[in-house]
């Protein structure tokens, strides 16, 4: 391996958690409050992503300023994620925090089904691939490497707002607190008044918006094709499982062990680069059951 | 007792129907072989576990039979059996790991690992004939050359004796010390350690039984159709079994063929009709199920039965 | 000269500051019937959680029969023939009351048939005997889960009873039982145990059954044992008195 293989590979290694992170970071908040894991939120980052592409091209199409290329992203995460959160929500998760877990678990299977057949009959199986934010930012020498500042930069500034944004939501205001006050204990959160219906609602909008905003950031530098849905889902399902279920800073960490050995194994071996996620999931959860950063739980008896 | 009705009925309704249109003798085959895996699905379902990577057991068995097929002139019968070995093997193994999971790592981990076997399987082209997958010619039944009509016939006593025999074992088991045992783990693993029962190992028989039955529907799949390809080891295929496994109903071995019977019929028949939707239709379904019949068709037979009895 | 069945030595564990067993020295004789008493938080249940392998010691240790079982799992400790109830019932809520019995039944078994019908490979006499005893017979087809919660301890007990232990230790056994049951059912318990020469350990509240089926009381105060003795002599020791039965 080179020195500009190995500077390349840590660059999309860490671009790549950027936006692994984020996701995650949705999914493992919905775990904490809800204990459901929604497995439609891989949809979610590809419907954000599809949505984000989509006005992408508007903005070209109609000849409307580039300066809108940046919100649009935004923009599309902020439409579709409380939009399909909701529905989720209202419709489904809310309905089935009773069930068994592996019911539970199917619902939001059935939900995934349900969203891939939708991104397909909306955008068809050609790939989208709208570059043209990424090329607004240009580019940076890096130790005689060109790449792009929006990957290189605004990738991982975003994501860092998004975990700062939401620690300090949790730790500092008071919507925040009742929130963790549901992760510890469901019931005696609502016994002393915590409107459990609100925070759930808040909570599922505001971790699919992280699974949206996710894939509209990915969508100028990847192509979007049938089935991103399913492998981000994997992915940031192996992040929150080797950083523990609920642990928000650990998921930065495994993020970046997933995104950096998956891009390295590009390079190096092609053909193993995406059974990286399952590869370090599975050694991680044979040396630590619950995860790198979770404490071990017991029922009580 | 009404239960067994509906068992009796569907063999003789299977082979009537089978005889008299020819050509639905294969998806009746294909019905049976998934029935198998599912009832692997449902052994799983009954710990309060799923599996979303349970078909990288038929694959892998489906795979052997190429494997073995086109190496040496086997006996089908012979390519089932070994096969079906390989991949009990295959699970005993991978279940001295998985057992220690529960819930949604359980779930995760398995689909894991089948896709991992699933992208080497794409990946080696050259060993495995990469997506197109492999094909091998019919080989001869219990020592009998057959042609085509015939082979279907014979295989599809084959496969029926198998799911029968399957669905027998499936429910003694059940019903047995570790089929309670199993049972319990999905409501108080704690208090089986407290009487002295390995929670774990009682998992790992039946983790290793539902491989089993998962290799045996994917050996004989892969005979019937005389072709395996990677997609056998999909998550797209195991999500299908879990399907499955609901809308039959876990509380009765019967629901995996009648689970299996109905989801492959309607593919049959509305697949043309719902192109591009097909998911759609499977996840709502699967929502509507959950949410009015959680126990699957089976819970429906066995409550029909309650006001009969009284 | 009956023998040491349970002794610990210097048994100590603490919950992030709170020492809930606090360098335990204790012996139980075979044929003891030992009740533990003390107030909510006192260490009790811990003490029964960490003899029966649910929670590892920072120090000490416990040995059952001679042998040392510290940090064994419960599995392992419950195979010596330890078995234990627990104060929130831990049984098979999606069985009948019957599996639940049959299933502790099989335990005993070390070689069961995998496809054979669980009423026939167990000792299925000892476990309508033990639903008798329980007062559950008429309940036996019932979905556990469908108990009021005083049945539900029940089972628990007897879930632990079918296993035919050489120590019972029983958290709570007669919490959540009405108060008019509470000592019929204790009267038989007790005499089943002694029937069936069980030793026993019962964590219990209730002054009057403890004074009436003990035959040692040990009162445990913060983490440790502060009186150990026959029952007149620990009920009317003034620490005791003060501490534990009159708060």
């Amino acid at each position: 391996m080179t020195t500009e293989m190995f500077i390349l590979a840590t660059l999309d290694g860490l671009s790549a958690a950027a936006l692994l992170f984020m996701v995650a970071l949705g999914l493992t908040l919905i775990f904490g409050v809800m204990g459901i894991l929604n497995v439609a939120h891989g949809s979610l980052y590809a419907i954000g992503g599809y949505v984000a592409a989509t006005l992408g091209l508007a903005i070209d199409k109609f000849g409307l300023s580039p300066a809108l290329y940046l919100p649009a992203l935004f923009l599309a995460a902020i439409l579709i994620g409380p939009l399909l959160g909701t529905l989720l929500e209202v419709g489904l998760l809310r309905r089935i925090l009773g069930k068994e877990h592996v019911l539970q678990l199917l619902v939001t299977f059935a939900a995934f089904m349900i969203l891939e057949d939708v991104q397909r009959l909306v955008w068809g199986t050609q790939p989208y691939f709208v570059s043209n934010v990424m090329n607004q930012f240009g580019n940076t020498d890096v130790l005689g490497i060109t790449y792009t500042n929006y990957q290189m930069i605004v990738l991982p500034v975003v994501a860092a707002v998004a975990y700062y944004g939401l620690r300090y939501f949790l730790t500092k205001t008071w919507l925040g607190r009742e929130v963790i006050a549901m992760t510890f204990h469901r019931e005696v959160a609502t016994a002393m008044g915590v409107n459990a219906k609100l925070v759930s609602l808040l909570t599922f909008v505001i971790g699919a918006g992280l699974g949206t905003l996710g894939g509209a950031l990915a969508s100028p530098s990847t192509a979007l094709l049938p089935g991103v849905g399913a492998d981000m889902i994997v992915q940031s399902f192996a992040v929150i499982a080797i950083a523990g279920l609920g642990q928000l800073g650990g998921a930065a960490l495994a993020a970046c062990l997933i995104g950096l050995s998956r891009s390295f194994a590009v390079y190096l071996m092609p053909e193993l680069a995406v059974l990286t996620p399952y590869i370090i999931m599975v050694l991680v959860l044979l040396v630590r059951p619950e995860g790198l950063f979770a404490a071990t739980s017991m029922r009580r008896i | 007792m009404f239960i067994r009705l509906v068992t009796v009925a569907l063999i003789v309704l299977t082979i009537i129907i089978s005889h008299s249109f020819p050509w639905l003798k294969t998806p009746v085959i294909f019905s049976l072989c998934n029935g198998l895996a599912v009832l692997g699905v449902i052994v799983l379902i009954r710990a309060g576990q799923v599996s979303f990577g349970h078909a990288m057991y038929s694959c892998a068995a489906g795979y052997m039979v190429v494997f073995l097929a086109r190496a040496y002139q086997l006996d089908g019968l012979l390519l089932i059996g070994l096969a079906t070995s390989v991949a009990t093997v295959f699970s005993a193994l991978l279940g001295l790991f998985i057992v220690r999971y529960r819930g949604i790592f359980f779930g995760m981990l398995n689909l894991a690992f089948s896709m991992v076997l699933y992208s080497i399987i794409s990946k080696f082209t050259t060993i495995t004939g990469g997506t197109d997958g492999l094909s091998f010619t019919r080989p001869p039944l219990a020592g009998f050359v057959l042609e085509r009509d015939a082979f279907e016939t014979a295989l599809l006593y084959v496969v029926l004796a198998c799911a029968l025999i399957c669905g027998l074992l499936a429910q003694r088991y059940f019903e047995s010390a570790p089929g309670q045992s199993l049972a319990a783990i999905k409501t108080n693993e704690t208090r089986l350690e407290y009487l002295g029962i390995s929670a774990k190992h009682v998992f790992w028989m039946g983790y290793l039984f539902s491989g089993f039955l998962a290799g045996l529907g994917g050996s004989l799949f892969a005979i019937a159709q005389g072709l395996v390809t990677p997609e056998a080891g999909y998550w797209v295929r195991s999500g299908e079994f879990v399907f499955i496994a609901i809308l039959g109903g876990s509380g009765h071995a019967i629901g995996a063929y009648l689970g299996a019977f109905i989801f492959e019929f309607v593919r049959f028949y509305a697949a043309a009709l719902l192109t591009g939707a097909w998911q759609i239709t499977l996840g709502t379904v699967l929502i509507v199920i959950i949410f009015l019949a959680p126990e699957g068709l089976v819970g429906m037979l066995t409550r029909f039965r309650l006001p009969a009895r009284r | 000269m009956n023998q040491t069945l349970l002794k610990t030595t210097g048994l100590s564990l603490s919950f992030g500051g709170v020492t809930a067993c606090d360098g335990i020295d204790f012996e139980l004789t075979e044929g003891e019937r030992l009740a533990i008493v003390g107030q909510n938080g006192a260490g009790k249940t811990t003490f029964v959680n960490i003899c029966t392998g649910y929670l590892t010691p920072s120090a000490g240790q416990v040995f059952f029969d001679g042998e040392d079982i510290t940090g064994l799992s419960p599995r392992k400790i419950t195979r010596r023939g330890v078995a234990r109830s627990f104060q929130i019932p831990q049984i098979f809520a999606e069985h009948t009351v019957r599996e639940c019995l049959l299933i502790a039944a099989s335990a005993r078994r070390d070689k069961l048939g995998f496809f054979r019908s669980i009423d026939r490979s167990v000792d299925v006499a000892s476990v309508d005997e033990t639903l008798k005893l329980v007062q559950l017979s008429q309940r036996s087809h019932l979905q556990a889960r469908l108990l009021p919660e005083g049945q539900r301890k029940l089972l628990d007990v007897a879930m632990a009873l079918v296993l035919n232990p050489r120590l019972l230790i029983m958290d709570e056994p007669t919490s959540g039982v009405s108060s008019e049951e509470k000592h019929g059912l204790m009267e038989t318990l007790m005499q089943a145990l002694s029937e069936r020469n069980v030793t026993s350990i019962f964590v219990e509240h209730d002054f009057e059954i403890v004074a009436r089926y003990a035959t040692r009381i040990a009162a445990w105060i913060a983490g440790k044992i502060a009186a150990d003795g026959p029952p007149k002599q620990v009920l009317e020791d003034p620490e005791v008195i003060r501490n534990v039965i009159g708060g």
